[in-house]
């Protein structure tokens, strides 16, 4: 006998609608990237601390290797994290409202402050400083 | 057990970090002056503190991060397996941060 039930009404009290699945991939995929990128990153980090602003600058500029891996590390960095502090939101924040308003802020802060990097690492490369 | 909150701790942690790497680039596009201060801030003794736990933050999550990808690709899950894991994602942070501050301490870094 045919079913007069619509896809969604049968779908519906049975569970995630494969909705976790691109979540939980992107996750992992972002952290396999980052991998290598935050390995660079460390070292980067040795080096720029042994430089001043000028020197900084010049390092930025010194190839398009630094700033590309740069933005790269920013982006995956962010959206990483965004992805792990969405999963604590919701494991540990119960009431409904404030976990909207947290994980609102967790998207908010995220792309704020990934947005803001990213325009200021390619400001100082394409020349807008110095 | 105490791996696997820490892996979350450290997370929460590098979410802190990476806004200081934002606020580093926002610094380095302000000027001279901005960088100034942040060199001044991060280089001070409670910055180098807080770098300090970062570098073994990064590398404790590396690590069992890397322990997560090969759980997820299904290998690992013997109990003796999972707990050497454990184990040689702790000496690993520990290891990996002596020597980033090591190389930072002989290149002028500090």
């Amino acid at each position: 006998m045919a079913s007069f039930r619509t896809p969604l009404g049968r779908a519906r009290g049975l569970g995630a609608a494969k909705h976790g699945v691109g979540h939980w991939i992107a996750e992992r995929v972002s952290a396999a990237a980052l991998i290598p990128l935050v390995l660079w990153g460390v070292f980067a980090a040795i080096r720029l601390a042994t430089l001043d602003y000028y020197g900084a600058i010049a390092w930025l500029n010194s190839s398009a290797l630094n700033p590309t891996l740069l933005v790269l590390l920013v982006v995956t960095s962010f959206l990483h994290m965004h992805a792990g502090m969405r999963v604590v939101i919701e494991d540990y924040v119960e009431k409904h409202l404030s976990r909207a308003g947290f994980l609102l802020l967790n998207l908010f802060a995220c792309a704020l402050f990934g947005a803001l990097a990213v325009f200021s690492i390619l400001k100082v490369a394409l020349g807008g400083a110095v | 057990m105490v791996t696997s909150i820490l892996h979350r701790a450290t997370g929460c942690a590098l979410y802190g970090g990476a806004l200081i790497l934002a606020l580093w680039a926002l610094a380095l596009a302000s000027g001279p002056d901005a960088y100034g201060t942040f060199k001044a801030v991060m280089g001070s003794f409670p910055g180098k503190i807080v770098l300090f736990g970062l570098t073994l933050s990064v590398f404790y999550h590396l690590a069992k991060g890397v322990q997560h990808l090969i759980w997820d690709l299904g290998h690992g899950y013997k109990v003796q397996t999972a707990s050497m894991g454990a184990v040689v994602c702790i000496a690993f942070s520990i290891a990996a941060t002596l020597v980033v501050w090591i190389i930072a301490a002989m290149t002028g870094a500090l």
